[in-house]
Formats: C-alpha cells, structure tokens, sequence
C-alpha cells in the first residue's frame, strides 16, 4: 500500500520531467552561488585575519565551498537523469542508480542542514577572536618599526575608517595604551616627562585618539587630542558632543558586518536545501510513474508514482532491517573466515 | 564596376549565413556591453557630480548608451528582417556604428573639458569646506573628506591649496584669544589662514601619528623636518587623482568598445555579401551556383556622388531658378523703362 500516489499520463509525466530539469539547473546555480559566497567568506576572513589575531578557523569557508561544489556534482547528474527519463532506452541505464542516488541526496540535505546551523554558530567563535584580535592590534598600533607588526597601524587606521568605528569596545580603549612611539616622544619636554612619571608602568598616555577615529560628517574640524578637557576648545562640551569622532567600537562593528554575511549564507544554504528536498521529492514520483507503466510497451499508458512504497513505519523497519543485515552480512562472513582458519 | 569583389561557392554562402548567425548574436551582446559600460561611466560621473562644475562631460555616456540601446535592438531584428527591409536596416546600422566609434572619439577630446570642470568644482569645494551651516553647501565638508580618504588625495593641485584657504569656520574660532586675534589681523581679507590640513589629509600608511597642524614648522614637532617628510599627508592633488581616475577607466572603456565596432562592422560587411550573392542566385533553377558578392556597386567615388547628387541639385537648381527669376527681372526693367 503506497503511500501519496499520483496518477500519471503521458503529458503528465512530460510536465514533471520538464519542471524537475528545470528545478535541477536552479540548484545547480544554487550550488554555484553557494561555492562562490564561501570563497568570498574565505577572502574577507583572510583580508582582516590581522584583526582575529592569525588563528581563526577556516572550517566553515572550507565547508561551504565543498559543499557548493558537490551541489553542483549531485544536481547536474539529476537533471541529466531528468533529461533522459522519458527516453526508455537511455533511461534504463540510469534505472539501477536512482535509489542509491537518492539516498546520497537525503544524506546531503542532512549535511547542508549541519551546514546552515554552522553559519549561524560560527559568529560566536569569530567574536572573541575579534575582541582578541583587536585588543592586540591597538597594543602594537606604535610598534611600525617592529617587523611583524609594521603594518598593524595602516590596517587599523583603514578599519577604523572603512567601519566607522574607534577602538575596540569603544573610543576611550585608546586613552589606555600607549599608541604614540617613543621615537616621536621628545623626553626632554617637561610635559612628556610628567606624564611618563604619573603613570605606574611608565607608559605615555593621553586622552586622545587617532585620526581615523575622525567623523567626516562632523560640521567642524576634527578634534583629536585632549578629549575630555571642555576648555582646551572653543565652544566644545565632550558630554553633548557626538558627530566628531566614531563612538562605536570596531568589534561590534566587525561583528556586525559578518554576522550579516553569515545571516545571509546561512538562509542561501537552507534554501538550497528546501530546493534538494523538492528535487528528491520530483525525481522519486517520476522513477516510480515510470516504472509503473500500465502496459510498459506503450509510453503513453497512464501510470502511477509514489514517495514511499509502504507506510512510513514499514519504510523505517525496512531500513533498519537492512542496516542490521549490512552488520551481520559482516559478522556472518568474520565467523565463516574463522572457522575454516581454525579448521 | 563593383568594389570588394569576392567569389562566393555555395559552401561559402552557407557558412556565411551559419557565421553571420553567430556573428549577430555577438553584436548584441557588443550592444549589451557597450549599454552597461555608458550606465556605469554616467553613474561614476554623477556619483562625484559635486566637485565637477559642468555636466558636459555627460555627453560621452549618453552616447555610448544610446549606440549600445540602438545595437542592441537592430541586431537583435538582424536575422529576422526580409530583403525588402535592407535598406533602411543598413542606414540605421551605419549611422550607430559611427556612433560608437563617435563615442570613443569623444571620450578623448572631453578630457580638457573634464579637467577644467574638476578644477573649478574641486576649488569650490575647498572654498566652501568651512560652510557646515549654509544651506546647499552643510555636505561640502564630508563630500571632501570623504573624496580625499578615498582617493589618496588632499587639496586641488596639491595640499597647499589649503593654506590660501580659511578651512576652519568662524564659529570654531575664539575670537578672544591673541593667537586668533593675531593671525586674522595679518592677513589682508581678514580670514583666518594656517599652515594645517584637514584629517582627511592623513595618510594611514605614516609610521607616526598624524601631523595636521603646522606643517611648515619644524620646531612645533619632535623629528620632524617638512622638507623630506613623504608619508606624513596625502601630497597628491585631488584633479589629478580624479583625472587619473576617469581617464583609466575611459582608456579601458573606449578598447572594448572598439573591439564591438569592429565586430559590428564585420556583421554589416557580412550581411552585405550575404544580399548580394543570394541576388545573383534569384531566379535561377540551380541553387548551388557560384556567385559574386560586393560591397558596394559602383566605386567609392561614384558612390559618394550618387548620394551627394541630390543635395547638389537641390542647391543648383535654387541657382538655375534664380538666374531665370534675375532675367526675367531685367528684361521687365528694361521694357518698362523705355515705356517711360
């Protein structure tokens, strides 16, 4: 007793073969997109790797780009079958393949449901690799003359700029370090010298920020140094002042972006995925109908198709019988193995 | 006597109808292309459109998109026009080609003008940085700012641009101070110049932290000597960045445009050869003959005067009436004076 059947005529089975070749194409590009929307996550995780401190994970890009590709394998073998299916004599030697193939196809759909929930996991990783990475970047923001780290000032002032963000949790993480090198520092200045005593570890700090924190949008001119001191400027108050520096911190910002990117992918990959479900979905109506013909030397006979032959209880005990089999067909021959070596 | 001759076995005729098949497909991508490339050049031209004093410039997108539109569409109908309609179909093919090619010509004679529009918009811009507060200008500032980040650039020939300018608005300036006081009163007009740059100035690839103020001073900085400091600022002008700028991206526009002129020009040349080897074949009860196929039927010459002939006669034959008109003027004069 098969269960959701449909009766099936000639140009019945012609519209669905049709629909479905057209659905396997849209998956095809499906799994191009998704191949192409990992290798531009691989890209924007390596162009900002400075900033997750070197060691983030390339799990998920590396996934997402295997995965795409195998879309594209599975799909474009379906719509070939889908192709030759109303043809009897090319379809015969795709016949013995489709359960196996449909198989592989509900084992994918479960890999790409894993897939999509990793996109919307990996967001959690990537925000304390941030916050490390970014503390770490402004402790070596003077350090231009140390190799290895010469560059860490361009890449933070072009992120600072490119996200509108300052700092890591906020703008005042700059008035913590030291960001200025000693070769700019003039050590026979009183004022320097001071401010070097004043503090515990020797370390010249200031409540200023670099210029990269500037807001374009703001009406006057960038006030960078002496933030918090009202009368060091004309007409300026640090409490009600907001559009002269970027207040948000480059984390949020940094996570924010990806998180978006991630967001996206995560809901392109599950849609994908609702795509291989109504392709399994086409694929096993069409092979049923058309091995159901009524009188098979005919090719405009009616027929019926079917998702499941029996009930879906039968189906699963069928399953795990088979599995069971598969153990013991293992077990059965290592006991017939032994026994002749023992005999 | 006929020019471009070329004999044309039924084989030849076949394979030129298959290749002028594909060859108007290609067109119509060409056209495509061509469209797309004057959409994205007229939006590149508007995006910056506030430091650009005229919009002539316009002209060389509006016509790459007009030729691409035209191409498109006449490509598009090439394989499914009759004989009948040849003609007219040559005459607007012609004339969009030329188009194209007018197009390209363009883009290199508009770059004085593009110059110069940039170097009035781009000192206005600097003129008008200050002025956060009028309306029509509050966004000149950010408009500035954020053109110098992107383009690596700072002022309009170069950063002393700045230093002629008051770039720091009379509201910001303690007018009490001596400083302020002092500054304001040396100067003739009364503004209040500096030897500092905006933020936007900065170059981030500088091993130490910016220096905006007091450029000119060595002793206001610890290290620091004006004259060999390279990284400091930006000491590229904005013109030139922004000249550069369109002038690669035009050079590269005006390569693929011509590679679609010349593939158009193949399709006409094509077609053309197609029209009239199939001619000789009409009415003919073997199919399979060989023919001869020309571009034009006459030569070059003859073909410009059978063209030019009627513009001729229209203006000689206003010359013959007239002459006619000024004797019969003068025989009148002449019979009526005599009657006086």
């Amino acid at each position: 007793m098969a269960l959701w059947v449909i009766k099936f005529d000639l140009p019945k089975r012609i519209k669905l073969a049709q629909g479905l070749w057209i659905l396997y194409w849209l998956s095809v590009m499906g799994g191009i997109l998704i191949f192409s929307m990992g290798l531009f996550f691989k890209i924007e995780l390596r162009k900002r790797s400075e900033m997750m401190d070197n060691n983030e994970s390339h799990f998920v890009p590396n996934l997402l780009i295997l995965v795409g590709l195998t879309a594209c394998g599975i799909n474009a073998f379906g719509g070939k079958v889908c192709h030759d299916s109303l043809d009897t004599a090319k379809f015969a030697k795709w016949k013995p393949m489709v359960k196996n193939y449909l198989y592989g196809c509900f084992a994918f759909c479960i890999i790409l449901f894993i897939v999509a929930l990793l996109c919307f996991l990996v967001q959690v990783s990537l925000h304390f690799a941030l916050a490390e990475g970014l503390k770490n970047g402004m402790k070596y923001y003077r350090d231009t003359d140390t190799p290895g780290r010469c560059f860490m000032k361009r890449t933070l002032d072009m992120t600072q700029i490119e996200f509108r963000c300052c700092g890591n949790n906020n703008f005042r993480d700059w008035f913590e370090i030291q960001w200025i090198s000693n070769r700019y520092l003039d050590f026979s200045n009183d004022e320097i010298k001071d401010r070097v005593t004043s503090n515990v570890e020797g370390k010249f700090l200031m409540d200023s920020v670099p210029f990269s924190c500037c807001n374009p949008g703001s009406p006057r001119p960038c006030i960078q140094h002496h933030l918090t001191n009202n009368s060091a400027h004309y007409d300026y108050d640090h409490h009600t002042e907001e559009l002269n520096i970027w207040t948000r911190g480059c984390r949020e910002a940094l996570v924010s972006y990806y998180g978006g990117m991630m967001n996206s992918i995560g809901a392109l990959v599950l849609l994908v995925m609702l795509l291989e479900i109504a392709d399994m979905v086409g694929l096993k109506y069409l092979t049923t109908s058309l091995e159901t013909l009524e009188n098979p030397e005919n090719p405009e006979s009616e027929s019926e198709g079917w998702l499941l032959e029996k009930s879906v209880k039968e189906t699963m005990s069928g399953i795990m019988e088979k599995i069971k089999t598969f153990g013991k067909g293992n077990q059965v021959e290592g006991e017939g193995a032994e026994a002749p070596a023992t005999s | 006597m006929v020019w471009a001759k070329m004999k044309f076995p039924f084989e030849k005729r076949v394979k030129l109808a298959q290749g002028l098949w594909l060859l108007s497909w290609l067109a119509t991508l060409g056209g495509a292309i061509t469209f797309c490339l004057g959409c994205f050049l007229k939006t590149e031209l508007r995006r910056r459109a506030e430091v650009m004093d005229n919009t002539e410039t316009y002209i060389v997108p509006n016509t790459l998109i007009i030729a691409g539109m035209a191409s498109m569409g006449i490509n598009y109908f090439a394989g499914r026009i009759c004989q009948d309609a040849l003609d007219p179909y040559f005459c607007c093919s012609i004339f969009f080609t030329t188009l194209m090619l007018l197009g390209v010509i363009l883009s290199f004679i508009m770059r004085g003008t593009l110059e110069g529009s940039l170097k009035v918009g781009l000192k206005n811009g600097i003129r008008f940085y200050k002025d956060t507060d009028t309306p029509g200008r509050c966004f000149q500032k950010q408009t500035i700012d954020r053109l110098q980040m992107q383009f690596q650039c700072c002022g309009n020939n170069d950063f002393k641009d700045w230093f002629e300018v008051q770039w720091i608005s009379n509201r910001y300036l303690d007018f009490s101070s001596k400083e302020v006081k002092d500054r304001i009163r040396s100067n003739v007009d009364g503004r209040y110049l500096l030897d500092g740059v905006p933020f936007s100035c900065c170059n981030p690839s500088s091993p130490r932290p910016c220096i905006q103020y007091k450029l000119t001073n060595n002793s206001a900085h610890y290290n620091y000597e004006y004259q060999s400091e390279e990284m400091n600022i930006f000491v590229r002008g904005c013109r030139e960045a922004l000249l550069n700028y369109y002038i690669g991206l035009m050079n590269s526009f005006a390569a693929v445009v011509l590679s679609v002129f010349v593939v158009q020009g193949t399709v006409l040349a094509s077609l053309r050869y197609l029209e009239t080897s199939m001619e000789a074949v009409l009415g003919q009860e073997n199919m399979e003959i060989e023919t001869e196929g020309y571009l034009l039927e006459k030569s070059i010459s003859e073909t410009i005067m059978e063209y030019l002939d009627p513009v001729m006669k229209i203006l000689l034959l206003n010359q013959v009436e007239d002459g006619q008109a000024k004797a019969e003027e003068g025989a009148a004069g002449t019979s009526a004076a005599p009657a006086k």
